[in-house]
């Protein structure tokens, strides 16, 4: 024991307090807003595209919520980068742990996955398989 | 030292009756049962939500099952009759702690709950409509908040709310303005269950009597701590839940005023609550099986009597006064910890807990840390939403206390606060 949870790595800690990518893009090609009721958490995502329209060249986020919601999201808007939005697709509940890089507690499993779900349904709106309005991003049972 | 020289009874005698708050914590949480890494003990603070269940209470439970085990109303046999004598009993038991006037008063419900849904639709849907009033509180549980509000829209019935004040407290100016000679029902929290604030029941019982209202209280968080009469606060429904007062899960009760309890129609249909049928009619059984449906939870009603005498045998008073003594204690070391928003009126006029936050850590967070000390404390919005939404805040975290927990448990708490707060700087 000694110095606090081993969910709050120094990793952790450091995207919390500094989060990388926070703010909001200038134009991006789609944009998207989720929550997490039971925490409170917010997140928005903006994604912008290269030309080709499949590769993430940039990442922003904003938002409101715990140090896992807020660090995972900061560390997925650096992974995203250079990334194709099938990639983006395939971004399991495994690689959001592994990219944290620690342990996270079975009842904060959804704190940690909201960035990512944000992002999975924003390019599903922007392709038209997902209603805006009446799919709105919730990482609860 | 010094705080302990004030219990009011032996807490150590009482720890001994709780084999679980030997246990260790800091496990495995996906492999429950493991022993590898349990390592701190366990400091258990999360008493609003569920207490644990004493020997007693689990001796009771275990030699109903073990000894007589039988369904209850309808055998002949010897194992029938003892376990419906038992079942019969612990309403009496109930009616009794609470100052009812027999079990016919006394409806088993599963918990707060459902007793408030029964009266919510066995009276509510039968005597609400448009231009009546419903008045709640801004500190209603949602078992409360929701309810009313949903027969609201089924109704008709406009639902109203009681402002509560920036020290927390109850306006009742606020009160005596909303409830009025439209007002049907007043349901009001006894004490919040985020705020402690203790409310004041029999003032709000006169208010709305002299408009010809009722007022139902739900005492989730009073009866199980406190001496509380019906008599005397004055109330036509109270409510509660056995798993919150050293009794199992499943099993709750609503006291009803005897005269309304027989006016209402019954809640849910069956077995067990009719007297005659035919293919085409049915009447009902008299109170309180009326209202009690179905094969009931017959140990769990056993448990909750076995709870109220092991609680009594305490005494109700001297728990109050432990629970604020601990109350009073937490407020003020958290008060001094600096960076912590405490919620509630402070004082000795509240309930045996304390939510709060602490400066740039969310709740979620600080409870993940305090697990780590093996504090166990309830984090969220506590079925209050409304209300953080009214203090401004998404969630909190609350430490609730009872006759079990200790000075240095609370110093605990203290400490881990304090470790989460410097982690987070």
């Amino acid at each position: 024991m000694g110095t606090g949870s081993d969910m709050y790595r120094q990793q952790i800690l450091d995207h919390y307090k500094n989060p990388r990518n926070y703010g909001e893009l200038e134009d991006p090609d789609f944009t998207h807003v989720g929550e997490n009721p039971s925490c409170g958490d917010t997140i928005k995502v903006d994604v912008s595209l290269d030309d080709d329209g499949e590769t993430i060249e940039a990442v922003a986020f904003t938002g409101d919520g715990c140090a896992i919601s807020m660090a995972s999201a900061s560390m997925l808007s650096e992974r995203l980068r250079g990334m194709t939005v099938e990639e983006l697709d395939a971004f399991d509940t495994d690689d959001v742990t592994e990219m944290l890089g620690v342990d996270i507690s079975p009842m904060r499993i959804k704190c940690a996955v909201l960035g990512r779900q944000v992002a999975q349904d924003g390019a599903k709106i922007h392709r038209g398989e997902l209603d805006p309005d009446a799919d709105r991003t919730r990482t609860e049972e | 030292m010094g705080v302990q020289e004030q219990y009011p009874f032996d807490v150590e005698a009482i720890r001994d009756d709780f084999p679980i708050l030997e246990r260790l914590v800091g496990g495995d949480p996906t492999s429950p049962g493991q022993d590898e890494g349990d390592d701190v003990d366990l400091v258990y603070l999360d008493n609003a939500a569920t207490s644990h269940t004493p020997d007693p209470v689990v001796d009771a439970i275990s030699d109903y099952y073990r000894s007589y085990n039988s369904n209850v109303h309808r055998g002949i046999h010897q194992l029938s009759q003892e376990a419906s004598v038992a079942y019969e009993e612990a309403h009496d038991v109930v009616a009794d702690f609470i100052g009812a006037n027999g079990r016919e008063e006394v409806i088993f419900t599963k918990n707060t709950t459902e007793a408030m849904n029964l009266v919510a639709y066995a009276w509510g849907l039968a005597e609400l409509g448009p231009g009546d009033n419903v008045v709640l509180t801004q500190m209603e549980h949602h078992a409360s908040l929701v309810t009313w509000q949903q027969i609201g829209k089924k109704t008709g019935a406009e639902v109203r709310f009681i402002e509560v004040t920036d020290d927390g407290r109850l306006d009742m100016a606020d009160a005596e303005a909303k409830i009025d000679g439209d007002t049907e029902m007043v349901s009001a929290v006894h004490v919040s269950n985020t705020l402690g604030t203790v409310n004041p029941i029999r003032e709000l019982a006169e208010l709305v009597h002299d408009h010809d209202g009722l007022i139902f209280a739900d005492a989730a968080q009073s009866v199980p701590n406190r001496p509380v009469d019906v008599e005397d606060l004055g109330v036509d429904f109270l409510a509660f839940s056995g798993h919150k007062m050293c009794g199992p899960t499943g099993i709750g009760a609503l006291y009803g005023r005897r005269e309304l309890l027989e006016s209402m129609e019954p809640y849910l249909y069956g077995g067990e609550m009719i007297r005659k049928v035919t293919f085409e009619e049915s009447t009902w059984e008299d109170l309180p099986w009326k209202f009690e449906a179905g094969t009931p939870s017959i140990a769990q009603g056993i448990g909750l009597a076995a709870a109220i005498e092991y609680l009594e045998d305490v005494g109700m008073e001297r728990i109050e006064e432990h629970e604020n003594l601990l109350a009073e204690y937490a407020y003020d070391r958290l008060s001094d910890l600096g960076g912590v928003e405490i919620y509630g009126p402070p004082g000795d006029e509240r309930g045996g807990l304390v939510a709060f936050n602490v400066e740039g850590v969310h709740a979620h967070d600080l409870s993940s840390v305090l697990n780590d000390y093996g504090v166990a404390i309830r984090a969220g919005d506590h079925c209050t939403q409304p209300l953080h939404d009214e203090l401004g805040v998404a969630a909190s975290v609350r430490a609730s206390f009872y006759l079990y927990n200790t000075v240095e448990e609370v110093d605990a708490l203290v400490d881990a606060v304090r470790e989460a707060r410097d982690l987070f700087a």
